[in-house]
């Protein structure tokens, strides 16, 4: 299934994703569609004007340019998803998108979207790290389960 | 090359990078990112003491903390943040004091959406690198010789023709062709003083039109307003030490710049409001069917609090203004409601983002406009406004000044201009 995460960048929840045999969907994927694109001359990341204008499909007008840009890569990511994991309070290093407003919106679309989600807090004890692997790779399990119940079907 | 540090949070996904870098290259600068380890970045914002929830917000002031503890450098600061965020608008406001407070760098903020082009960022990017790059320009303090100073603004093209630390001859059209109205106001200028163009030392441009008309004369300055205007403002104003703020509502945007010894050290400039720039009073003017020129006086006899002015649109409050007629208020309170509208909304969308001393330098043509330099003192709680003679001229004069400091030199900016 495709899975998809926030933080939209983290390797760590993505390499998990793989591990269960799940396709994880990563904003990476994204930005190298943009960076490898020779027909925009744009560094870093090749965005352009038009980027938060797409952004609209995902945000009103008054939300800030750099919200809608963030939105124009996530927004089809989201709407992909077949199940989410959240990982809430994570440090910059496990991933970040860098606008507080633009996590708020990500983290909201995937939680209204009917799909399996699964919601963590960042770990901050071995012990919680542990148990937060076990959860994921339980609802990484399950959701294979269950496209494949769907498929006996 | 001059190394302009960028304090910024969203330019890359709101597309407009390149754009900020291309301004900064048009003017022979280069846009650095101040090197923050991941791990300093917790310790700097929270020393600095704002809490931020997004994180290139906190990067943006760890940054900032970076310039001021000295482990990295940077001529001058650019703080960009996009449009419409206010967490983003705290944070800049609160970075730029830092900035100023700490460290002797010339700092310019900006707001910024999809759509902000290099060119929009023209002025700022030349301010800043003029601050740094033409010191010993900007240390002049006097004029010498014969030069021209042509002030291409968005509504009239002014210009001073200057001998010897005097004005001479001065010049006043209405902007349409920009070199046409050059030369019309040159002939005004050059009328009764007995010289001509070839007579002329050196010239000097600003103004929206600088460039084309510079390129066009051969003139050896072609600089922003921002710097020309300060100095032109505090040589009139005789405050060439020590502090100063100067003020000019113009037709199309509003600047307001800090003044240390004569050099700019920060300034704001709005543009997206044509409520509070002169084109409002010159609407109003025609409203109330008096000339321009008779607004100021009749805006002094009048009381603001007699007329209803809700809106600050420029649309909008000429429709309250023809409300507020009809309803039986006085022209002369009308005229002193716009003033005190033009006021306010300068002080609310500008002069609160910087840190305003005395004396005020009021300057450009609404200098003139007696009810909105009171106006303007009144809001800002009765602190000592100046309009120097020639106040209309500030930017011609600026030019014309700063000129002669480079008569005898190599320096040819129209030939800096491609």
């Amino acid at each position: 299934m495709k899975v998809a995460i926030f933080p939209p960048n983290s390797m760590i929840l993505a390499d998990m994703i793989v591990r269960s045999g799940h396709e994880p969907l990563v904003v990476q994927n994204q930005m190298k569609e943009k960076v490898t694109s020779p027909d925009l001359d744009a560094p870093p990341f090749n965005m352009t004007e038009d980027d938060p204008i797409n952004g609209l499909k995902y945000a009103a007008i008054e939300v800030p340019s750099g919200v809608r840009g963030r939105m124009s890569l996530f927004g089809p990511i989201i709407e992909e998803a077949e199940a989410a994991i959240i990982m809430n309070e994570a440090p910059y290093g496990f991933g970040c998108v860098g606008c507080a407003r633009s996590s708020e919106l990500t983290v909201f679309s995937l939680r209204r979207k009917d799909i399996p989600v699964l919601e963590l807090d960042y770990p901050t004890s071995r012990d919680d790290t542990v148990e937060m692997v076990y959860k994921i790779n339980t609802f990484l399990d399950n959701l294979e389960n269950n496209g494949e119940d769907e498929a006996d079907d | 090359m001059i190394r302009i540090a960028q304090l910024s949070c969203g330019t890359e996904y709101s597309g407009v990078q390149k754009e900020i870098e291309k301004a900064a290259e048009t003017f022979g600068a280069q846009m650095v990112m101040p090197d923050v380890n991941l791990d300093d970045i917790d310790e700097a914002y929270e020393k600095f003491g704002l809490s931020c929830a997004s994180s290139s917000l906190k990067l943006m002031i760890a940054r900032a903390m970076s310039l001021v503890e000295g482990k990295n450098e940077a001529d001058a600061v650019f703080i960009c943040t996009c449009f419409r965020c206010a967490e983003a608008a705290i944070a800049r406001n609160e970075v730029r004091r830092l900035i100023q407070n700490n460290t002797d760098l010339p700092v310019v903020t900006y707001s910024f959406t999809e759509k902000t082009k290099a060119s929009e960022l023209f002025i700022r990017m030349e301010a800043l690198t003029t601050v740094v790059a033409r010191k010993s320009i900007l240390a002049r303090e006097k004029q010498e010789g014969l030069t021209l100073g042509i002030d291409s603004g968005s509504t009239t093209t002014k210009v001073a023709l200057m001998e010897n630390n005097e004005v001479i001859g001065t010049g006043w059209v209405k902007t349409g062709d920009i070199i046409g109205c050059a030369k019309e106001g040159m002939e005004q200028a050059f009328e009764g003083t007995g010289y001509k163009l070839d007579d002329v030392e050196a010239i000097g441009t600003t103004g929206y039109g600088r460039i084309t008309i510079g390129k066009a004369m051969g003139a050896k300055l072609i600089q922003e307003e921002i710097s020309v205007n300060s100095k032109g403002a505090v040589y009139l104003a005789d405050a060439q030490k020590g502090e100063a703020t100067v003020l000019d509502i113009g037709g199309m945007d509003n600047k307001v710049i800090t003044v240390n010894n004569g050099i700019p050290d920060n300034f704001t400039m709005g543009g997206i409001c044509a409520g509070a720039s002169g084109r409002f009073l010159d609407m109003t003017s025609g409203r109330l069917d008096v000339d321009i020129t008779e607004l100021g006086p009749l805006a002094q006899k009048g009381n603001y609090r007699n007329a209803i002015l809700n809106s600050y649109c420029i649309v909008f409050g000429i429709q309250d203004l023809v409300t507020t007629l009809a309803g039986g208020a006085s022209k002369a309170d009308a005229a002193s409601a716009a003033c005190h509208s033009v006021a306010e909304q300068v002080y609310e969308q500008q002069l609160q983002e910087i840190d305003v001393r005395e004396p005020l330098i009021q300057v450009g043509g609404t200098s003139l406009i007696g009810g909105l330099v009171d106006a303007v003192h009144d809001i800002l709680g009765g602190i000592d406004v100046v309009v120097p003679r020639y106040s209309q001229y500030i930017g011609s004069v600026g030019a014309a000044m700063l000129v002669s400091g480079l008569k005898d030199t190599d320096i040819d900016d129209s030939k800096r201009f491609k």
